[in-house]
């Protein structure tokens, strides 16, 4: 094995950064082209009523102007599709891209204006006036459904699908139990936010007539697709590309009305058409996340151990089924069971629709959400049996001799198996790094002198490496520069320097010469693009997959120019050797004596996701007077199978632990009465700054590769975010000496205010 | 709304003439009419720091500030942060610190601890992390950034 400073396993400096640090990146909004025409949305400043009127006159009247359109002006476009998790009987709760007949959230767009500039498209925008019948908008998604389009169908209710999972005899299981351990918790409404707002610019060629949507992100092959149908279009005629991307955490990419919206509009006007969203917009228009109510039954035997589960939970999908479809409810009610045994499990996820801003995917779906509901479960089980919560932990882990272990239940329409595991192994690691019993008696100690100090630790099981398949290329140019052309979207996660670290590990190169292609839908026929953990397994394995191609290819010529069987030749540092003459050919000589370099091509293909698991802990201290928490140290305890770039996977896992941080303690989507968003600034919607951010420690462990990839990694883009609630809400239980206490996130000081004096009159 | 003034911006050491209604902000005016597009807008509600750029010697955010207001005053922007080829110590330690994940907060980042700097060259390490906490990171924790401040206020100190 030789280890250059650049081959897997090694942390060089990003590829891509040089340009982002000078102020020469492309994002979205920094795209412009001569003629373009701004597009401001109206959106509904109502939660739920009927549209009696749309009156765009004014707006017409303003200089600069260009049109103004409703929903009447675009009857042809189709309601948004589902991407993913398709279930029956979803369809009628598509969103339309503009408003039709009701308006069902604030922020919902009902008109688009098109005007010369900006300041001109605003300006008009405020004189659209939208006539609207109010009706009482349905904010608590435990209510009774009700319809969905009153006067209108009454067929549509407020609840348009519930899912039923499971396996194994529940009632026996209940039948048979030591104790039966009740609870009821919630997870708030957040999102992820990224830093960049959305934005895109379409722009017609009408020299080819190909239309091209700049701003896109994430899945730009499905969206082509997608957005093509919706205006009729043959996907030929329409391309997808990706510049900078300013984050995406599960909510950027997707599409939404106003991509669409672009793309109508420059067909129509024949001018490049720019929307770029403001914030205020984002944080009412943009997929929200998480919102679920869990409400579990376990039955347990004497020693904790679980022998049945019995799950009901509702997830506050908001106004409609977005994208997603139903992936969040899926991936929850598949993937609650964690890293623990389980042998009986019956799960129904209720999907509910309130007049709230519609809900997608944010980094960690499902598992955020049901790790803080299982573990919460956990901590209750050994609290009623009186029992150390890390051993009512450790008798239900998985055993590794249980690998790879089947659930018996399907997730993302792949059956869930988990692949490899050593969770035992790595709790024991985890407190063994935090000296675990010594950390216990010094807060113990510091609780004794009049602290609130606690420690909380959550164990979990991730997914990754979603299929089903990934095509790479790879070109060695006739200069000897290296072309990775792949199906990938880069979201700011490092895609361009791990794609060129696998590449280099086969080839022996330094990555300097490599170019990453990704997002650009021109460039390859077949991509998946970046969500679920997915593209250092996916499109990375056909990388190292392609890179072998090429290197066969390459033998071939140098066989031919050094005159040797070329599988008698050895390949060493970007060179072929022959073992007898001592000649020698590198990958550039190769390269100039082929005409128009070299391709190899690589496809790969999986029907089954990967898991990765952890351990997460925080330690808090709570400030009892204003019930403000503060997290003293947190670490996180994962098992990557196998890092790339270890700097790369610490980035993605300090980050993503922030965000849990973020979520359990800051974040919310808060409405009131009559569902209008309270958090529609960065004064309201809290994010952690630098002064929230504890310091997170990392303990890296690559003790289970994945056996379904040939490089043996599995994800590393949310296991620091899963259980942050989970251990969070624990810490705080022992800092405040009540275990149980949180029952809900985020934990604000105002919640957390509020449970102990219910807790004091109990 | 529509009388534009005619205003010089001197950015980066460079003289900007552009036309700009009174209202336009800073930031929009070096965007869009100085073509200086490292300056990012992450709320244009003053919150987030990504427009962060300095204005006569202090961090300023550009989405707060009239365009007109800056007529006089030397900006400076992270297109100007690089001495031609070399990067400067803020940008080579964000870089080697993997400071930076999608990019779009880091000229704010930047800026702001350029600008702190600049403000009081005699800031201590605690202040500097401090001063952080007015910006918004998504991506990193902020960890890293916090890593590749320190490091750099050392070499500016020491002037490298």
């Amino acid at each position: 094995m030789h280890g250059t400073s650049y081959s897997i396993g090694r942390s060089p400096k990003r590829l891509e950064d040089h340009p982002l640090l000078t102020g020469a990146g492309r994002f979205a909004a920094d795209i412009a082209f001569p003629g373009q025409v701004t597009m401001r949305v109206v959106r509904s400043p109502i939660a739920f009523g009927r549209i009696l009127d749309i009156d765009t006159r004014a707006a017409l009247d303003c200089p600069g102007v260009l049109a103004v359109w409703t929903a009447a002006d675009l009857t042809e476009l189709p309601p948004i599709d589902f991407r993913m998790t398709r279930v029956d009987g979803l369809e009628p709760y598509r969103q339309p891209v503009l408003a039709r007949d009701f308006v069902r959230y604030v922020g919902e767009p009902v008109a688009v204006v098109f005007a010369e500039d900006a300041y001109a498209a605003e300006d008009a925008a405020d004189l659209v006036f939208c006539e609207i019948d109010d009706l009482a908008p349905r904010l608590d998604p435990l209510d009774e459904p009700g319809a969905f389009a009153p006067g209108k169908d009454a067929g549509l209710r407020t609840e348009p699908a519930v899912l039923r999972k499971g396996y194994g005899d529940v009632e026996a299981a209940f039948a048979a139990a030591h104790a039966v351990v009740e609870l009821d918790v919630a997870i708030g409404r957040h999102s992820g936010v990224p830093m960049e707002t959305r934005g895109a610019v379409a722009i017609l060629d009408p020299d080819t007539d190909i239309l091209t949507l700049h701003g896109a992100a994430k899945v730009v092959h499905y969206n082509r697709d997608a957005i093509a149908r919706m205006l009729g279009r043959e996907p030929d005629l329409l391309q997808l590309s990706e510049s900078h991307v300013g984050g995406g955490f599960g909510i950027r990419g997707e599409i939404y009305p106003e991509d669409v919206l672009v793309c109508a509009a420059a067909l129509r006007l024949r001018r490049p058409v720019r929307w770029i969203e403001d914030r205020r917009e984002h944080l009412m228009a943009a997929n929200h996340s998480r919102d679920q109510r869990h409400r579990m039954r376990a039955a347990v035997d004497a020693r904790g151990f679980i022998l049945g589960l019995d799950v009901c939970f509702f997830t506050d999908q908001g106004a409609y089924i977005r994208t997603h479809g139903a992936t969040v409810s899926d991936l929850a009610a598949a993937l609650l069971p964690g890293p623990y045994i389980v042998p009986a499990y019956r799960v129904e996820g209720r999907i509910r629709l309130t007049n709230k801003t519609p809900c997608g995917t944010y980094r960690a779906p499902g598992r955020y959400e049901t790790t803080f509901a299982r573990e919460r479960l956990i901590d209750a089980i050994a609290r009623r049996l009186g029992l150390d919560p890390v051993a009512v932990r450790r008798v239900n882990l998985i055993p590794e001799t249980s690998m790879p272990f089947d659930r018996g239940i399907d997730a993302l329409g792949t059956h869930v198996v988990y692949d490899s595991g050593k969770y035992r192994d790595l709790l024991d690691r985890t407190l063994d790094h935090l000296g675990y019993p010594a950390l216990k008696a010094d807060l113990a100690a510091r609780r004794a002198g009049g602290e609130a100090v606690g420690l909380g630790l959550a164990v979990f099981v991730e997914k990754s490496g979603l299929g089903p398949r990934d095509l790479a290329r790879v070109n060695l140019g006739p200069d000897g520069a290296i072309r990775i052309v792949t199906g990938a979207c880069s979201i700011g996660q490092g895609v361009e320097t791990a794609m060129a670290q696998i590449c280099a590990e086969t080839l022996q190169v330094p990555i300097a010469r490599m170019a990453v292609i990704h997002g650009q839908t021109r460039e390859i026929p077949i991509g998946f693009g970046a969500f679920a953990s997915r593209v250092t397994v996916m499109t990375g394995s056909a990388v190292k997959l392609a890179s072998e191609d090429l290197l066969g290819r390459a033998r071939v010529v140098a066989g031919r120019l050094l005159q040797a069987e070329p599988a008698l030749l050895t390949y060493r540092d970007g060179a072929f050797h022959h073992s007898e003459t001592a000649a020698s050919v590198d990958l550039a000589g190769i390269a100039a004596q082929s005409g128009e370099g070299l391709t190899g091509e690589g496809l790969f293909e999986t029907s089954h996701m990967n898991y990765p698991y952890g351990v997460h802990v925080a330690q808090v201290r709570i400030d009892r007077e204003t019930c403000g928490v503060t997290v003293e140290r947190y670490l996180v305890a994962y098992d990557i199978g196998r890092a790339v770039n270890p700097m790369l996977v610490e980035g993605q896992i300090v980050g993503a632990a922030v965000q849990g941080i973020g979520g359990a303690l800051l974040e919310e989507f808060v409405y009131d009465a009559d569902g209008q968003p309270l958090a529609t600034s960065f004064a309201d919607y809290l994010m952690p700054t630098s002064r929230e951010a504890p310091p997170i420690e990392v303990l890296l462990r690559e003790d289970a590769p994945s056996p379904l990839n040939p490089l043996g990694v599995k994800g590393a883009g949310e296991g620091g975010l899963t259980a942050a609630g989970a251990a969070i809400a624990s810490a705080v239980d022992d800092a405040l000496g009540h275990p149980g206490l949180v029952t809900r996130l985020p934990i604000t000081p105002l919640a957390l205010h509020e449970a102990l004096t219910a807790s004091a009159k109990r | 709304m529509n009388d534009r003034l005619a205003i010089t911006l001197n950015v980066n050491g460079q003289s900007y003439p552009v036309t700009v209604e009174p209202r336009k902000s800073l930031a929009d005016a070096l965007r869009e009419d100085c073509g200086l597009t490292g300056t990012h807008l992450g709320c244009e509600h003053g919150v987030c720091g990504a427009c962060t750029v300095i204005v006569d010697g202090r961090p300023v955010r550009s989405c707060l500030m009239f365009a007109v207001q800056a007529e006089g005053l030397a900006v400076c922007t992270v297109e100007g942060l690089a001495e031609g080829e070399a990067l400067h110590p803020l940008q080579r330690h964000f870089w080697e610190q993997h400071g930076l994940q999608c990019g779009f907060c880091t000229p704010g980042f930047l800026m702001l601890a350029a600008g702190a700097f600049e403000a009081d060259p005699t800031i201590d390490e605690a202040e500097m992390i401090d001063v952080l906490s007015s910006n918004l990171c998504r991506c990193t924790g902020y960890q890293n950034i916090a890593k590749a401040v320190s490091l750099a206020l050392q070499d500016m100190r020491a002037g490298v």
